[in-house]
């Protein structure tokens, strides 16, 4: 942060930056309902509890295979969308190209699976896709940042002469590299979240049967397959070195082959038919009547759903997104070795270890699930859902946070506890704070989509019911709008980011 | 660094383009490989105990396949959109669906047919089910105490969870669910709307009476905490549909021969798949009732 200061970096701008954004979540709060109201819940938790400690497994080659293909959806999805990510993150400085990429990740994974089903049935391609497009749209906008922010000096060393091709290969993606590296790594982990999920719309991996056993009650079952799942993102670090990367690569793609017998009938149905507005179905030209029911049609559903559906979305996702960063703020110790100083190594290590698990937990844990016993205990409101959203992304930025200060060079006698994480770590984290929670925000917004059970009427639970009623044309004119939204907050973002120059992501990460 | 970059970015590249060029179906893949179903495929919405769907409707597919001498298959799916997707775009030719998914499933495929039902189909019916704090009482009227209550229903898809009971809610009470009641939610299928009512989460939820009488005679309702106090007329319920076209893929008689198959299904232990005491035939025009109820709710539009 040396150089250009003078636009606006000073602390009283991150400090009113926060206080407005804490003031409109509390504004929020006011409008929402957060009402307490449940009667007996612990009989279910009961189950819940003695199910999470009797894990069993009902089935080892279904536990297995199930856990191949949730495997293999991610990393082939994650390879296919950096790939895609680089490509479309060389263009980045085209509003163009950043609204596309804001358009393609703003679509959550689930309904990108089910549009693909439309067309392509429940195919192992469809799974692949369904990752791999909104995490290209990520990842673009991660590479793209990247290259806007490395350091100048070498590109101003290069020979004037120098075409734009060696331009970038020498000046740009060097420097970029790195953190290019650790950041689709930490995305993997993401996908394999995500490939999970993909599950309950019914692809073949863990989301399919966890989804089935807690929706049955089945809770030594779930607990077996939520395991397989902690598992295996916990255990990243320890098997997926660099250089078998093309042995896993390999073998995913012979054991799960994107394919899918896509019928053009079907393709053509989908366009010409499926998605075109029902007033304009098998009209040829555009007489005065059709636009009118067009009209109305459009008046209709803006009223019942569009309105209604931003209106929640944005509240949700505004409450959510303050609590979430205050849930990052107090959770990132867990995960820092600056907090684990004293003692003797091993219980120094033994007690880190515990911190980084809880938080692996917390943001494995689907916020589908968290949002479940959240309706257990609290009733139906906006509470559980604030909750799920918050804990689910606070743990990811926690962890992220606690990384980051993995960096810091401490005085020997440099103080410790309260004192060191207020005086200390908070001033120096703060700008990477805030760039972490404005990346979350339009994450918060998408997952708004899948809360449906609690009856919370967002965009995406309009979307869900248009797709429960084959009503396409609805769900995609549903989707633009959420898109629109997503778009708007990435852009805001941006500004406040470019304003505020934060880095979204360090080198470190 | 660039060298490796773009070494890297061709090898995979060209995985990529083989894998997907290369792509024959092999032993290893997980996913069913849709269209090309010579095989004779079929599905049913998950409506309850989905852990043993595929093992309760395997049975099935062995003694569809023993009476047709072809080969028969069952795929699980996770909701009702998607068995109705699998069956319009013909991955399934042949589904146990609801009233509401069927009627959907057949308007989507021209020349699809209701071609038989459960012995209990024709009588189908919901139950109202309320927590002990809602105050509450079992009676034959509609209980008019349910409105601004929390209510929650089963699939957003569901007949007997959903489609049903909100077209005798809105016809007793004259308005809109999300009118009447404080809050709505959707618990996703029978068993989870049992859960959260018996929780005290839902005061009053709607549920399908077979899941219920069947989680009753396993123990795993607390009469204490849950009960039914209202049991809505009755309507006709699920039933087999079968695509139009199967007769040009599996000869001149199939339709008539699986009919006949499903109708003389009487192992109890494959009738317990469903559950049914046994099957009968039906037809397209039984389901009528719920085509014109889902218009009036407004989950399926007028026309067409």
């Amino acid at each position: 942060m040396s150089a250009s200061n003078s636009i606006n970096t000073s602390a009283s701008a991150l400090r009113n930056l926060s206080f407005w954004f804490a003031l409109s979540a509390l504004l929020c709060l006011l409008l929402v309902d957060i009402e307490i109201s449940s009667a007996d819940p612990w009989a279910e938790l009961g189950l819940m509890t003695a199910g999470a400690l009797s894990p069993s497994v009902w089935s080892w080659p279904t536990l297995l295979s199930s856990l191949a293909n949730t495997f293999a959806f991610a990393l082939q999805g994650v390879t296919l969308a950096a790939m895609g990510g680089f490509v479309l993150a060389l263009g980045y400085r085209f509003t163009l190209v950043r609204a596309f990429c804001a358009f393609i990740r703003s679509i959550h994974e689930l309904f990108w699976a089910l549009l693909f089903m439309q067309v392509a049935g429940l195919s192992s391609l469809t799974g692949l896709l369904a990752i791999a497009i909104p995490y290209a749209g990520t990842l673009a906008k991660i590479y793209g940042e990247l290259f806007e922010e490395v350091d100048p000096a070498p590109a101003n060393n290069l020979p004037p002469t120098s075409s734009r091709l060696s331009h970038f290969c020498y000046s740009v993606l060097p420097l970029a590299w790195r953190s290019m590296a650790t950041y689709t790594s930490y995305r993997f982990e993401c996908a394999i979240r995500s490939s999970a999920i993909l599950g309950f719309v019914g692809l073949p991996t863990l989301g399919f049967h966890l989804e089935t056993a807690l929706s049955d009650g089945q809770y030594s079952e779930a607990a077996a397959f939520f395991y397989a799942l902690l598992l295996l993102i916990g255990t990243l670090r320890l098997w997926l070195h660099k250089r078998l990367l093309p042995v896993y690569l390999v073998a995913v793609f012979y054991y799960l082959p994107p394919q899918a017998t896509i019928s053009w009938q079907l393709l053509v149905r989908f366009i010409s038919e499926d998605i075109v507005p029902a007033p304009l179905r098998g009209q040829t030209i555009a007489s005065a009547e059709t636009l009118n029911s067009l009209s109305q049609w459009f008046s209709l559903l803006w009223q019942q759903q569009i309105w209604p559906g931003l209106v929640n979305t944005v509240l949700l996702g505004q409450i959510s997104l303050v609590f979430t960063g205050l849930l990052a703020l107090a959770l990132l110790p867990l995960n820092s070795s600056l907090f684990f100083r004293h003692g003797r190594i091993v219980s120094r290590h033994l007690k880190r270890s515990i911190g980084d698990s809880i938080l692996v937990l917390l943001r494995t844990l689907p916020e589908y699930l968290l949002a479940f016993i959240g309706l257990l205990i609290f009733g139906p409101s906006m509470l559980p859902a604030i909750l799920a959203l918050g804990i689910h992304n606070g743990a990811i930025i926690g962890h992220l946070l606690g990384r980051y200060t993995e960096e810091f060079n401490l005085r020997d006698d440099a103080s410790r506890g309260i004192t060191l994480y207020f005086y200390e770590v908070l001033p120096r984290i703060y700008r990477q704070f805030l760039a972490f929670l404005f990346y979350r925000w339009e994450v918060i917004l998408r997952e708004t989509a899948i809360l449906g059970i609690l009856g919370i009427a967002t965009l995406g639970f309009y979307i869900d019911s248009a797709f429960e009623t084959f009503r396409f044309d609805v769900a995609l004119l549903l989707i633009l709008v959420s898109a629109a939204l997503n778009i708007s907050v990435d852009q805001f973002a941006r500004y406040l980011r470019q304003r505020l120059q934060l880095k979204t992501v360090p080198e470190s990460l | 660094m660039r060298i490796q970059l773009l070494r890297n970015f061709i090898a995979l590249t060209l995985l990529f383009i083989t894998s997907i060029s290369s792509a024959t179906p092999s032993a290893s893949s997980a996913v069913a490989d849709p269209v090309s179903a010579k095989p004779f495929v079929f599905s049913a919405i998950p409506d309850q105990d989905e852990a043993n769907l595929q093992e309760r409707f395997d049975k099935v597919a062995v003694y569809l396949q023993d009476q047709l001498g072809i080969e028969v298959r069952y795929i699980p799916v996770k909701s009702y959109a998607a068995a109705v997707t699998a069956f319009r775009n013909n991955q399934v030719q042949l589904a146990w669906f609801g009233g509401l998914s069927g009627v959907q499933a057949r308007r989507l495929v021209p020349g699809s047919q209701a071609i038989a039902q459960g012995t209990e189909d024709p009588f189908f019916t919901s139950y109202i089910i309320a927590h002990s704090s809602a105050g509450l009482e079992p009676s034959d009227n509609f209980p008019a105490g349910i409105a601004g209550k929390t209510f929650t229903f089963g699939s957003k898809g569901s007949t007997s969870g959903r489609l049903m009971p909100e077209y005798f809610i809105s016809e007793n009470l004259r308005d809109t669910p999300d009118k009447l009641f404080s809050k709505v939610g959707y618990s996703g299928d029978h068993s989870r709307t049992i859960a959260l009512v018996q929780s005290g989460a839902y005061q009053v939820g709607a549920v399908n009476y077979k899941v219920w009488d069947k989680a009753l005679a396993a123990g795993k309702i607390d009469s204490d905490k849950v009960k039914v106090i209202w049991r809505t007329p009755s309507y006709p319920d699920y039933q087999w549909t079968v695509r139009g076209d199967v007769n040009d893929s599996w000869g001149p008689d199939f339709q008539a021969r699986l009919t006949a198959a499903l109708l003389a299904m009487d192992d109890p232990d494959l009738l317990a798949s469903f559950p049914r005491s046994g099957f009968i035939a039906a037809d397209n025009d039984l389901y009528q009732p719920i085509l014109d109820t889902a218009i009036s709710v407004g989950i399926i539009d007028p026309g067409k």
